[in-house]
C-alpha cells in the first residue's frame, strides 16, 4: 500500500475541497468559453501555482509526489485546467533546474505569483521529431540573439507571461544545436495566433506562435548552448508523470458521474449498475485507475530520489493515456443515449482523453523510448 | 428545592421600541395547550421602560398575569441588564418553563439566562408538549432533518426553550381580557461596555421572500446556477419571489436572505412551488404552513411530497421553462 | 491581542444516521469536516491577525478525531491548537459544553477575543457562544457580518430580522460570526506542511481543572428523550403526469382555475 504523509494527505484534501468548489463547477462552461482567467488568482491564493518550487524562490517547498497529489485532484474537477498547471511547471522547472541564480530569483517567485509560463518545443513540421525544428536563435556579436521561426501547439500559449522557447543556436549540430530560450509575451516581433478549435482540452489555451526578428538578450539563455534537447526531454520526463496524473483524475471524474448515473437510472425494472454488462464496467475501470496510481506514486518516488526514471514515465503515460481513452469510452456507454449528449458530461472527458495520447509524447513515440529501453538499440 | 416548587408558565415578552414581536402572541397561544395540561398560570414577563400599555395586549392574547419590570437600564435590549433582570425574576418566582421566540434577540438572551439558572435551553423548537410520560418536550428536527428529537429536561428547572417562529396561530383576541400586573423592581445597571452604534432600517431590496403571495424555491436537484432564470421567471409572471432551500445559499447562488428552512426564513405564502427540493424537516418548518403547495421533483418518494397539495414526479427541466411558456401564451 | 477561535468538527453529510436506541449521532464511516461557519470564524481571526497582529488559539472540544479540524485551523494561520478530550465532556449540551469551554479559555488565560461561527451545522443550537460569554461575564455580540478591533473596542455589524446595527463590546468579548462576514480561505500547501510542527496541546477534565459534575452528561439538564420519524400528514397529493409540456399545461389550468392567471 502506498502511504502518503499526514502533510500530503492535508493537501490532498485542501485541493479536492478547492477543486469541488472553485474548478469543477467551470469546467463545463470552459469547454464552451476556453480558459477561465479568473482561475489564475484563485490557484495563487491558494498556493498552487508552484507548490514543488524551493520556497527560497517563493514556491510551496514541495516534492514530486505532492504536486502531482495536486495535478491528480485538480484533473478531477477539469483536465484542462490541470493540463494548463501541467504545462505552466513543465516550462518554469526549465529555469529551476537549468537556470542561474539570477534566472531563478527572478522567474521562479513570478511563476508562484501568477505569472503562466509555456513550453515550446513543438512546431507545425516538427511535433515527435523534435531535432527537425526550424525555429533558428542567430547569436548576435553582441552576445544577445535574434530568434525567427515559428511554433504551434503550444499549451498555455495566449495565456501565458512567458514562453520557453527551443530553437536551433547551431542549424548543422542536429539535437546537439538546440538551446533554450526565456521569451517574454510582450518581446517585440512575437505574435500569439488564434486559439486553435480543438477538439477537447477546450478549457486549456493553445495557439500558433511566430517570430519575427525578436531581439532576446543574452541573460534570455537557459542552460548552455547546444544542451536544450537534453534539458526538453529531461522536462518532459517530469510532465508525462504529470499527465498519468491527469489520466487517473479524469478516469476519477468521469467514473463517479458514471456511478451516479447508473444509480440513478433504471431499465428493466433496476438500477442500470445491477445489470451485469454494466456493472462491470465498473470493474474494469476501478482496476485501471489504480493501477495508474501505483505506477504515478512509484515514478514520483524515483524522480525524487534521483533516479532515472525516463523508460517509467514513458510506460506509465502509454498504459494511463490509452485507459483514460477507454474509460471515458465505457462511461458514454453506460449512459446510452445521454452520453453523447453536451447535457452530460461524459462525451466532454472523453474528447479531453484522447490529448493525453497524443501531447507531451505520443504514444508511438513512448514505445520507442520504453522498447528501446528494454531491448536495446 | 425540590423540581415541583417550581410552578408556572413564562413567556418572555420580547418587545422592541414599544411593539411586541410576532412570536409573543405565538408563544401565548401555545402556552393554553401547555395550561390544560398542568393547569399552571401563564405569566408574561415584560422588560423595558414605559411598556406597561402592552399588558392589555398580553391579556387579550393569553396571558393570566404580567410580570412587568421597568427599568432605565432596559430601555434598549442589551444582552448582560436583561440577563440580570431576567434572572433575578426568574430566581424569585421559580417558573417551571420559560419559553423565549427563537429570534436574534431570544437567541442573544435565552443562552445567558441557561448559564445563570443553570438549567436546561432547547434550541429553535418547532414544538412542544407533554409525552406519555408526562414528561415537558420540546422538539426540534435533528440531523439533516431527516429525523425529529424530542428534547427534554428531566431535573433542572425552569424547563427553557427557544421557539421558532411562525409555528404557532395566535389565539382570537379575548376583547377587553384582564389580569394581573405584577411589578417588579430590580437592581440593574445598563452595560457600560456593550453600546449600539448606529441602528438602520434593513435596505430592502425589493426582494424579499418574507411577505411574498407566491415564491418559487429552488434545491438542490437544481443542476446549474443558470436554470434559476426560468424559475425566476415563473415567480415574475405569478407575481412573486424567487427562494431556495439551503444547498443552493451554501453553494453561493443565492443569498442567505433567499433562504427557506431552520436556518433560513420561515414564510407562509398563498402558493409556494418547491422545485428539485426533497424537503428535509429542515426545510419543511420554514414554509410547511404556506396556503397551497406545489412539488416537482424527479425522485417519487420525495418527502416534500407528503405535504404538497400538487406533485408531479418530473425533470424540472422538462416542467419550468415548459410552464413558463404555457402562462406567456395564456396570458397573452 | 490574544484571540481565542473556537471550532468544532462536524460530519461532512447531511444524511446522518442516528443510533436508533440512543438517539445519538453514529459517526462510524462518516466524513468529517470542519464546521462552515467556524472556517468563518477562523478566517476573521487570521484577518485581525494580519491586520493588528495577534496570538491566535484554536480550540476544540471533541474525541481525539476532532485534531483534524485544529490541524486544519492551524494551516490557515492560527498558531497554537487546544483539543479539549476526555470521555468526561462526552454527550455535553450547550450548558456543559459552554463550562468546559470557558475553562479551557480561563487556563489559556490573557484573553481579547473570542470567536466562534454563530452556529454547528450539526446542532444548530447557536448557543454555545452566547453561554460561553456568559460562564466568563464578558459581553457578546452575536450574529457579526463584519468586525474590527479598535482602541480595546471590537466593533461588528449585526444584521437582524427588519435592521443592521454596528454596535461595539469592550475587550475581552465574545463574537459569533455568520457566512457573510468574509470568504474563508484554503490553506496554502506551505502552510499545511509548517501547520505539523505547531503547538498543539491536549487537555483532559484534570488539565482544565473542571468540576466532573458540570461537564459532560452529569453537567448536561437537557437531554434527547426520544428520536422519531417526521409524520407524514398530506396523504391526498394530486399528481400531475406525462410530458413536461403536458405537466405544464395541467399545472397551469390549476393556476387558472385558482385565479392566480
Amino acid at each position: 500500500m502506498y502511504k502518503f504523509t499526514e502533510e500530503q494527505l492535508m493537501i490532498r484534501d485542501m485541493v479536492r475541497e478547492f477543486t469541488a468548489n472553485e474548478i469543477e463547477p467551470r469546467d463545463r462552461a470552459m469547454d464552451e468559453n476556453g480558459f477561465d482567467w479568473d482561475l489564475i488568482p484563485k490557484l495563487v491564493d491558494a498556493g498552487l501555482m508552484a507548490i514543488h518550487m524551493p520556497e527560497e524562490y517563493g514556491g510551496g517547498g514541495g516534492d514530486t509526489i505532492t504536486s502531482e497529489i495536486v495535478i491528480n485532484e485538480i484533473a478531477k474537477g477539469s483536465a484542462s485546467i490541470a493540463l494548463f498547471l501541467d504545462a505552466h511547471w513543465l516550462a518554469a522547472d526549465m529555469i529551476l533546474l537549468h537556470g542561474t541564480e539570477e534566472q531563478k530569483k527572478k522567474y521562479v517567485p513570478l511563476c508562484a505569483e501568477g505569472k503562466v509560463f509555456a513550453f515550446g518545443l513543438t512546431e507545425s513540421n516538427a511535433g515527435s521529431d523534435a531535432a527537425a525544428i526550424k525555429s533558428v536563435a542567430e547569436k548576435q556579436p553582441d552576445g544577445s540573439y535574434i530568434l525567427n521561426g515559428g511554433k504551434a501547439w503550444i499549451t498555455n500559449s495566449g495565456i501565458a507571461d512567458y514562453y520557453l522557447i527551443m530553437a536551433k543556436t547551431d542549424p548543422t549540430a542536429g539535437n546537439k544545436g538546440i538551446s533554450v530560450f526565456i521569451v517574454p509575451k510582450e518581446a517585440e516581433g512575437l505574435t500569439v495566433g488564434k486559439f486553435e478549435k480543438k477538439m477537447g482540452m477546450r478549457g486549456s489555451g493553445t495557439c500558433e506562435l511566430s517570430f519575427d526578428n525578436i531581439k532576446l538578450p543574452a541573460d534570455s539563455l537557459v542552460g548552455p548552448e547546444g544542451r536544450g534537447f537534453m534539458i526538453a526531454m529531461q522536462a518532459l520526463d517530469g510532465a508525462r508523470i504529470s499527465i498519468g496524473a491527469i489520466a487517473s483524475g479524469l478516469m476519477q471524474h468521469a467514473m463517479d458521474k458514471a456511478i451516479k448515473y447508473a444509480k440513478e437510472r433504471v431499465t428493466f425494472g433496476k438500477p442500470i449498475y445491477k445489470h451485469q454488462a454494466v456493472g462491470f464496467k465498473f470493474a474494469d475501470m476501478a482496476a485501471k485507475i489504480r493501477a495508474t496510481d501505483l505506477m504515478i506514486w512509484d515514478t514520483c518516488a524515483m524522480k525524487d530520489s534521483g533516479v532515472r526514471f525516463s523508460t517509467e514515465a514513458a510506460e506509465l503515460k502509454l498504459l494511463a493515456s490509452r485507459w483514460a481513452c477507454e474509460v471515458c469510452d465505457d462511461c458514454i456507454q453506460i449512459h446510452g443515449g445521454n452520453g453523447y449528449s453536451h447535457e452530460f458530461d461524459v462525451e466532454r472527458f472523453y474528447r479531453d482523453a484522447k490529448l493525453l495520447e497524443i501531447g507531451e509524447g505520443t504514444s508511438e513515440i513512448l514505445r520507442m523510448v520504453i522498447s528501446g529501453a528494454v531491448i536495446g538499440r | 428545592m425540590a423540581k415541583s416548587d417550581y410552578k408556572g408558565i413564562w413567556v418572555f415578552a420580547e418587545q422592541q421600541n414599544g411593539k411586541l414581536n410576532g412570536t409573543v402572541l405565538e408563544l401565548l397561544a401555545k402556552s393554553q395547550e401547555l395550561k390544560e395540561h398542568t393547569g399552571e398560570e401563564i405569566s408574561a414577563v415584560l422588560l423595558g421602560k414605559n411598556v406597561s400599555h402592552l399588558a392589555d395586549t398580553l391579556f387579550a392574547y393569553g396571558a393570566d398575569k404580567v410580570i412587568l419590570v421597568e427599568n432605565g437600564a432596559l430601555e434598549n435590549y442589551s444582552a448582560r441588564p436583561y440577563e440580570a433582570a431576567l434572572t433575578q425574576v426568574a430566581e424569585k418566582y421559580k417558573p417551571s418553563i420559560i419559553l423565549y421566540g427563537a429570534t436574534s434577540l431570544g437567541r442573544d438572551l435565552a443562552p445567558r439566562l441557561m448559564v445563570s439558572l443553570n438549567t436546561g435551553l432547547t434550541a429553535d423548537a418547532i414544538d412542544l408538549g407533554f409525552d406519555k410520560d408526562e414528561v415537558f418536550y420540546q422538539t426540534t428536527p435533528a440531523y439533516g432533518g431527516s429525523i425529529l428529537a424530542h428534547i427534554v429536561i428531566l431535573e433542572a428547572r425552569p424547563q427553557m426553550a427557544t421557539v421558532r417562529p411562525m409555528m404557532f396561530e395566535p389565539i382570537e383576541p379575548r376583547v377587553g381580557a384582564k389580569g394581573e400586573i405584577i411589578t417588579e423592581t430590580v437592581t440593574v445597571e445598563a452595560d457600560p461596555d456593550y453600546e449600539v452604534l448606529e441602528t438602520a432600517p434593513k435596505q430592502d431590496t425589493g426582494d424579499s421572500i418574507e411577505g411574498a403571495q407566491v415564491v418559487v424555491a429552488g434545491g438542490r436537484g437544481i443542476k446549474e446556477e443558470s436554470d434559476l432564470t426560468a424559475l425566476k421567471e415563473l415567480a415574475e409572471l405569478l407575481g412573486g419571489k424567487l427562494a431556495a432551500s439551503r444547498p443552493l445559499v451554501d453553494n453561493g447562488w443565492l443569498p442567505h436572505e433567499k433562504q427557506i428552512g431552520q436556518s433560513g426564513a420561515a414564510i407562509k405564502p398563498k402558493y409556494i412551488f418547491n422545485i428539485a427540493i426533497s424537503g428535509s424537516v429542515q426545510y419543511q418548518v420554514g414554509m410547511q404552513n404556506s396556503g397551497c403547495i406545489i412539488s416537482i421533483n424527479h425522485t417519487k418518494g420525495a418527502p416534500i411530497f407528503d405535504i404538497s397539495h400538487y406533485g408531479a414526479v418530473a425533470d424540472y427541466r422538462s416542467v419550468v421553462p415548459a410552464l413558463v411558456e404555457e402562462i406567456k401564451r395564456r396570458k397573452a | 491581542m490574544k484571540i481565542l477561535v473556537f471550532v468544532k468538527q462536524v460530519p461532512d453529510t447531511d444524511d446522518v444516521k442516528l443510533d436508533p436506541k440512543t438517539g445519538n449521532i453514529m459517526r462510524e464511516g462518516v466524513a468529517s469536516k470542519l464546521n462552515p461557519l467556524d472556517a468563518n470564524a477562523v478566517e476573521a481571526a487570521i484577518q485581525l491577525k494580519e491586520k493588528y497582529g495577534a496570538t491566535v488559539c484554536a480550540i476544540s472540544m471533541g474525541p481525539p478525531q476532532a485534531e483534524e479540524v485544529l490541524k486544519k485551523a492551524l494551516a490557515l494561520g492560527c498558531d497554537e491548537a487546544y483539543l479539549l478530550s476526555d470521555r468526561a465532556f462526552g454527550g455535553a449540551d450547550t450548558l456543559a459544553t459552554s463550562y468546559t469551554l470557558a475553562m479551557a479559555a480561563k487556563k489559556i488565560g490573557g484573553y481579547d477575543l473570542l470567536l466562534f461561527g454563530r452556529h454547528a451545522v450539526d446542532g444548530d443550537t447557536a448557543q454555545t457562544g452566547p453561554a460561553t460569554a456568559a460562564q466568563l461575564g464578558i459581553p457578546q455580540i452575536t450574529l457579526a457580518s463584519s468586525i474590527d478591533v479598535q482602541d480595546g473596542y471590537v466593533i461588528c455589524d449585526r444584521v437582524l430580522e427588519d435592521s443592521v446595527q454596528k454596535v461595539r463590546a469592550k475587550l475581552p468579548a465574545l463574537v459569533t460570526v455568520t457566512a457573510e462576514i468574509n470568504q474563508p480561505r484554503y490553506p496554502k500547501p506551505i502552510n499545511i506542511m509548517k501547520a505539523l510542527k505547531k503547538p498543539r496541546f491536549v487537555w483532559n477534565a484534570e488539565d482544565l481543572g473542571a468540576d466532573k459534575t458540570r461537564t459532560g452528561i452529569p453537567g448536561s439538564p437537557s437531554s434527547t428523550k426520544e428520536v422519531l420519524e417526521p409524520p407524514k400528514r398530506n396523504a391526498d397529493t394530486k399528481y400531475f403526469s406525462g410530458s413536461g409540456e403536458e405537466i405544464a399545461a395541467q399545472i397551469a389550468d390549476m393556476l387558472h382555475d385558482e385565479h392566480l392567471i
